[in-house]
């Protein structure tokens, strides 16, 4: 059987979302092929009367665009972005987005959840980026939510899955993909949320600052994919405070 | 008029599409929004700017 991840009625192979910021445009293009991602997000901005060069130029066709609602401090404001990225015609996926606080840029659940509730019923498959609590999970989900997109670590930082445990009672809980965004900043944390069930990782900054763009384009590749197949085997159990051989107890030499 | 937040003077009144090109956009990388209401590409050319106007044009960049 073919392992495919389904968001908002279609299929991909990859389970990998990239984010575009902090880039050079080649190197978004680099990244994108090397990683093989096939969702890419974005972000609306006003347009620059000087150069005229646009990242959708570095963007190969196959891709799913996902544009954000970043700069949205409000659920209203999430959907006035929204509408106008539907205007350039990328479709209906959005990653919702709605940030008050200016230091730690961390989501504001309560009005992500009133953005998911406008959104969806402006006909957008919307994908809320949220703090992980189950509560506010729960809500979105019953707002609308295609998929759940819960933080590792506050945005930019290359923390890791500092929220690892909660996240986790989100996959158990919710039954809608759950995409960890934010915070990813090695291809082992990477691997390690793919390990405990997310259905993809998005990442931007453990990319865009890395020595070595398209070689980190490609770890993170081959972790999410390392990450989903030890998921689907089924993880191993953990024993505590004893040990059990792996090789046989029996036939040692000079046994008598 | 105001084009993303900066006062401009419309000498003459022009279309939609003509001031985009005017100012070097292209018409499908780019969304308006006119006196707070989005336009759609189709109505571009039949729309006629005032000095009054406030005029926002977006575009996609890179982002997370």
């Amino acid at each position: 059987m073919v392992d495919k991840f389904v968001l908002g009625g279609k299929e991909f192979k990859s389970r990998f979302i990239l984010g575009s910021g902090k880039f050079t445009l080649d190197l978004v293009k680099a990244a994108i092929e090397a990683g093989g991602a096939e969702i890419v997000t974005l972000a609306l901005r006003r347009a620059n009367l000087k150069g005229n060069e646009s990242i959708l130029d570095y963007i190969p066709k196959h891709a799913t665009l996902l544009p954000n609602t970043s700069g949205a401090r409000n659920a209203d404001e999430a959907l006035r972005i929204a509408r106008l990225s539907r205007e350039l015609g990328c479709g209906d996926l959005i990653k919702i987005e709605v940030i008050r606080d200016s230091r730690y840029l961390l989501p504001d659940n309560i009005e992500t959840i009133r953005a998911t509730e406008l959104l969806t019923k402006d006909g957008f498959i919307a994908l809320p980026y949220m703090y992980p609590d189950l509560e506010a999970a729960r809500r979105m989900k019953e707002a609308g939510a295609a998929a759940i997109m819960p933080l590792g670590a506050p945005i930019g930082t290359n923390k890791g899955l500092l929220t690892r445990d909660f996240i986790k009672i989100i996959i158990d809980e919710i039954d809608l993909p759950i995409i960890v965004d934010a915070g990813i900043g090695r291809p082992s944390q990477a691997c390690e949320a793919m390990e405990m069930g997310c259905s993809a990782v998005m990442a931007n900054t453990a990319i865009a600052t890395a020595g070595n763009i398209a070689q980190m384009a490609t770890a993170f590749k081959l972790a999410i994919e390392a990450g989903r197949a030890a998921y689907l085997a089924g993880p191993g159990r953990v024993l505590e405070g004893m040990a059990e051989a792996s090789s046989p107890l029996t036939g040692f030499l000079d046994a008598e | 008029m105001r084009v993303n937040g900066e006062s401009l003077k419309l000498e003459v009144p022009c279309t939609l599409k003509a001031f985009l090109e005017k100012n070097g956009h292209m018409m499908d990388r780019v969304a308006v929004e006119l006196n707070e209401k989005i336009i759609p590409k189709a109505e571009f050319s039949s729309i006629v700017l005032s000095d009054a106007d406030k005029i926002e044009i977006v575009s996609f960049v890179g982002g997370g």
